[in-house]
């Protein structure tokens, strides 16, 4: 197993959220979160279900609005303003537990569609990249298959496919092998410790804990809409100091 | 496959991989498909014995009729003198009366070959709409078409069409141009220079220009027969689709505004008969214009009839879009697509071709909506058969034959819709194998 805990993370921040509160109606989902993640970094969030940990990587692309503090993402702040929020889903890729591809376009359209439309890239060039991405993730033989003849494996590692070919700074992941097939959680692992591997700035909310413990250089424990515990993979999952993530880590890890 | 040497009952090894065969052939045959699909029980045999006694008495009392069919005579009561009291259809009637009941009674007759004509070019317009693998460059002839079939039917000085043609692409080029900034300045910016464009020209347009025309102009009370209901029922369609959409997403809309002004307006449409509508076209409208606007009544009738299925148009979008998942949203939001690439890009393809079967039940009911103008005193396929036709002393009493006609009229062209839609459904469907 590649050590790639050490692998480089530079002091250029890349997201900076400062007491940022958010409220479902009358229901406190997000309370008081302070995170700095600085270009490099590599964030596994874990918790139990209903904890705030989707929500969270969800206001960082403003699929959520949060009402309270403020979130930077590249130096841009995150408004009302549509030009900044576009501006920063432009930057930051995101991958969906259920895929979320296009069923009526093809793989290949899929993964250019984003470039040649909000980016402008002429379409031979949005081509190439996308084939190159598609290669990247193992499967450029499927270019010109629609979405629903996939398997789920297949259709995630597209997504992170469409994602990329977007050129993001930051990698947003939600539950990304929540939907697969055992079998199939793997090689989507694997696309992604490829893609740590290279640097990208990733925030995973995933309870593949090997996961965590391979490329992760923070792992961040979530409970009723707080962050509870953060540290390094090592020292969370060897000496979890709060209760809470004691009491957490023995279930899922118990078996 | 067990092994004798292990005790253990259940422990089992698969020693090959079970090669694919194909399925049993079926048993072929007539005899066999006769005893399975018509006589498998005893009720399925009763079933098909009554089943056949009811095609029988159909048959032997409707051939007879249409095969002693006259199709010579000059006057029902010649009919019956030729009949001398057998059963037999008087066709005479569609032979003698085809003019007016395609036409209508006014049409001049040496003019035919323009709606004639404007008919064809409708196939070579709408073909490239239709069935997309088409070279998109035709679309440009479908552009134009709307003009070019206007010049043709109501004749007139040709500066008309171009002038009004003119209007909607310098709305189209201030529209581009605005584009960049906010979508409603370059709306409303589009609307204006078309306005002006319309008025400008109007000016230029000499007033004895349609006395010295090509062609001789028509007026729009002249128009009649089922050339009016395909006329009413195509511009209609193509008109309510859009505005359908359009208030399908304004109904979604964040903004309150835009939202209520939709809702207001389709719970009002859906809530009220089209017949009171065509009448508030026919008497009322014209107390909303100035006093001297004389709008055309055709013109009317397409706009009430345009808002009245855009409005059932917009709620069966509606339910395409309720029925997409919001990650289809969320994903093309999570790309930096704006509401306009979204829309016209992930969210509209894939919500109507949901709608499709609904958009289409929409627009063959439309098309037979067509003949209620008969009772605003419009000549159609069927204001013509109550009116001129079974008025007249010769065909007084005609009823099968003209009604039957007026029905394969419509059968034809709504069979003809309903199964494109079936082929569209098919050739869009891509999700499951």
């Amino acid at each position: 197993m590649a050590d790639t805990s050490q692998m480089q993370v530079s002091d250029e921040i890349a997201i900076t959220i400062n007491q940022m509160n958010k409220w479902y109606g009358s229901f406190h989902v997000l309370r008081d979160i302070n995170l700095t993640v600085n270009q490099g970094e590599r964030i596994v969030i874990c918790g139990p279900s209903g904890s705030g940990k989707s929500t969270l990587i969800r206001c960082i692309n403003a699929l959520e609005e949060h009402q309270q503090g403020s979130i930077e993402v590249d130096g841009t702040l995150l408004s009302n303003d549509l030009k900044n929020i576009d501006k920063i889903r432009s930057e930051v890729g995101m991958c969906f537990q259920h895929f979320n591809l296009f069923p009526h376009l093809t793989i290949l359209e899929n993964c250019t569609l984003a470039p040649i439309w909000v980016r402008k890239t002429p379409k031979k060039e949005a081509e190439e990249r996308a084939m190159h991405f598609l290669e990247k993730v193992k499967i450029p033989d499927q270019a010109n298959k629609y979405p629903g003849q996939l398997s789920g494996g297949q259709q995630q590692r597209v997504a992170i496919a469409r994602s990329l070919c977007m050129m993001p700074r930051i990698m947003l992941f939600d539950e990304p092998t929540s939907a697969l097939d055992p079998e199939m959680i793997k090689e989507v692992l694997d696309t992604m410790i490829e893609l740590a591997e290279e640097g990208m700035t990733m925030l995973c909310v995933t309870h593949e804990m090997g996961f965590a413990r391979q490329v992760a250089n923070r792992v961040i424990f979530m409970d009723e809409g707080q962050i509870v515990e953060q540290n390094e993979p090592e020292e969370f999952f060897n000496n979890p100091r709060s209760e809470r993530t004691q009491l957490f880590l023995s279930q899922i890890l118990g078996h | 496959m067990s092994d004798k040497k292990n005790n253990n009952p259940i422990a089992f090894v698969a020693t090959s991989v079970i090669p694919e065969s194909p399925p049993p052939a079926r048993e072929a045959g007539v005899y066999k498909w006769v005893r399975e699909n018509l006589f498998s029980n005893i009720p399925n045999s009763i079933l098909t014995l009554v089943a056949i006694a009811v095609v029988y008495n159909v048959l032997s009392n409707t051939l007879p009729w249409i095969l002693n069919g006259i199709w010579t005579t000059s006057s029902l009561t010649e009919c019956r003198e030729v009949l001398q009291g057998k059963t037999g259809a008087c066709f005479s009637v569609l032979a003698e009366r085809w003019a007016q009941l395609l036409y209508g009674f006014k049409y001049p007759e040496e003019e035919y070959w323009r709606p004639n004509l404007a008919l064809i070019l409708l196939f070579f317009a709408l073909a490239p709409v239709l069935f997309f693998d088409l070279p998109r460059k035709l679309l440009g002839f479908t552009v134009i078409y709307p003009f070019l079939a206007f010049w043709l039917i109501w004749g007139g000085s040709i500066l008309v069409p171009i002038v009004a043609l003119l209007g909607f692409a310098v709305a189209a080029v201030v529209f581009q141009k605005l584009g960049k900034g906010s979508f409603a300045a370059s709306f409303f910016g589009a609307i204006v220079a078309a306005l002006v464009v319309w008025k400008v020209g109007g000016m230029l347009i000499p007033d004895n220009a349609s006395e010295t025309a090509m062609l001789a102009a028509v007026p729009s009370r002249d128009l009649g027969g089922f050339m009016l209901n395909m006329m009413l029922g195509v511009t209609c369609v193509s008109l309510s689709v859009p505005l359908g959409i359009a208030l399908a997403l304004g109904r979604q809309s964040s903004m309150p505004l835009i939202k209520w002004i939709c809702v207001v307006f389709i719970e009002f449409v859906r809530g009220v008969p089209l017949i009171t509508l065509l009448f508030v076209a026919s008497v009322m409208l014209s107390y909303f214009f100035p006093p001297d606007a004389t709008v055309d009544l055709f013109l009317r009738v397409v706009i009430m009839i345009t808002l009245f299925s855009a409005a059932y148009i917009a709620e069966v979008i509606r339910g395409g879009l309720a029925a997409l998942p919001k990650g289809q949203y969320e994903a093309a939001d999570s790309l930096g697509l704006d509401y306009p690439q979204a829309m016209r890009l992930i969210i509209l393809p894939q919500a109507l071709k949901i709608s499709i079967p609904g958009i289409v039940n929409v627009a063959v009911g439309l098309f037979k909506d067509t003949t209620l103008v008969s009772v605003i005193s419009m000549f159609d396929l069927v204001g013509m058969i109550r009116g001129p036709v079974l008025a007249s002393t010769e065909w007084n009493g005609v009823y099968w034959e003209l009604l039957g006609f007026a029905a394969a009229l419509f059968f034809v062209v709504c069979y003809g819709i309903s199964q494109y839609s079936q082929w569209l459904e098919r050739r869009l469907a891509t999700g499951h194998r």
